[in-house]
């Protein structure tokens, strides 16, 4: 065989291939949904309370830097999570609107734009900001990507309790880049949101069982029913509040945060309690709702807290301070 | 025998979607170039000085 008739048996189905594919429709806002820009949200101020509850001082051109590599880096482990689970999304109503399943992106192509923005917030992150912070960013990607959405997710009701693991690591990625190390307060505020998960997204899957049926996705409620989920929320909504409260207890927040932890957890075993007995129709739908809600707040009432009581006031006075002097 | 390549023509949706990409990726290469500049001017001579 020629050189030339080989070429031309290797491109004919390339051609054909070419000639069949669309041009993209793809605009700017289907690459932003990719990045799931409503979970890098949470990512991005649970990571801002990290560090800036850090001892010490870190400038805050490079603080804002790590900020956008975290925000990135969650950004592509949430690219890489719909190009695996495009099929999972295609079924349930949720997610249904995604850009893959619309086909408004072609799976390789959310592979190719979440491999590429996460090599490159973690390359950022070691050249610029700090080696253990690049270390944790890519570990936290590899766990959401591999362990979560590519292990977990498919095979066990345990999959967001571990797998959550993920979402809880940025306060520690914040603290790492400020400080260059661990200590135990940053794995306080991943306890948190380690135990923080559950509930939330338990309340969440309550209200989509068919969908998760349907997607054969083995969530709590699907596999051990919905009285056994209620159970579990209530369980772990509990075991949130001296979590929830540990800062305080530990001498790491002071009394407003302890107040506000107390206060809030007790709401969340509150609202989690009316999930447990509020067994069917719209009450039970209600109340799980209202759970969703209400967890997502708790979140963002105890990192907001945080950020007032131990560290915002601090970075503040020193920014002013320096401008004054 | 038309000698003609084929080509794909874009229709008019494609090529907004197209231009607003161009635009997305100009704004996020712009955007790093001042963060990269930033952030060279406020590591100074300690850039690359990381230690491990």
């Amino acid at each position: 065989m020629s050189l030339a008739s080989e070429n031309a048996a290797l491109a004919s189905p390339l051609r054909a291939e070419i000639a069949y594919a669309e041009p993209s429709m793809a605009g700017a806002s289907d690459y932003v949904a990719l990045l799931k820009p409503r979970v890098m949200s949470l990512v991005v101020f649970t990571a801002l309370a990290g560090l800036v509850v850090a001892p010490g001082h870190f400038h805050p051109v490079l603080a804002f830097f790590s900020l956008v590599c975290i925000a990135v880096g969650a950004g592509a482990a949430g690219a890489l999570n719909m190009w695996y689970d495009a099929d999972i999304d295609a079924v349930m109503s949720r997610t249904a609107d995604r850009p893959i399943p619309r086909g408004r992106i072609a799976p390789g192509e959310a592979a190719g734009f979440g491999m590429t923005l996460a090599g490159f917030s973690i390359a950022i992150m070691a050249l610029l900001v700090s080696w253990l912070a690049a270390a944790l960013l890519a570990f936290t990607i590899f766990f959401y990507v591999v362990v979560y959405t590519l292990w977990l997710k498919r095979r066990t009701p345990q999959n967001i309790v571990i797998g959550g693991a993920a979402g809880a690591f940025p306060p520690m990625i914040g603290w790492a880049a400020a400080t260059g190390g661990i200590t135990l307060e940053p794995c306080l505020l991943f306890l948190i949101i380690f135990f923080w998960t559950p509930p939330h997204f338990w309340a969440l899957s309550l209200l989509r069982v068919d969908d998760y049926a349907r997607a054969r996705v083995p969530m709590l409620p699907v596999v051990a029913g919905l009285k056994e989920t209620r159970r579990q929320i209530l369980l772990y909504s509990a075991v949130l509040v001296p979590v929830g409260v540990a800062p305080w207890l530990l001498g790491y927040a002071g009394a407003v945060y302890g107040a506000t932890a107390l206060v809030a957890g007790l709401a969340m075993v509150a609202f989690a309690w009316r999930v447990r007995v509020a067994q069917s129709g719209a009450r039970a739908e209600r109340a799980a709702k209202r759970l969703f809600a209400f967890s997502i707040l708790y979140l963002f009432i105890l990192f907001a807290v945080l950020l007032i009581d131990s560290g915002l006031g601090g970075l503040l006075g020193g920014l002013f301070g320096r401008a004054a002097a | 025998m038309d000698d003609k390549p084929d080509r794909i023509v874009l229709t008019e949706a494609q090529k907004r979607s197209r231009r607003s990409r161009s635009i997305a990726i100009a704004l996020v290469l712009g955007a790093l170039v001042i963060l990269f500049y930033i952030v060279t001017l406020v590591k100074g001579p300690g850039m690359l000085n990381r230690p491990l």
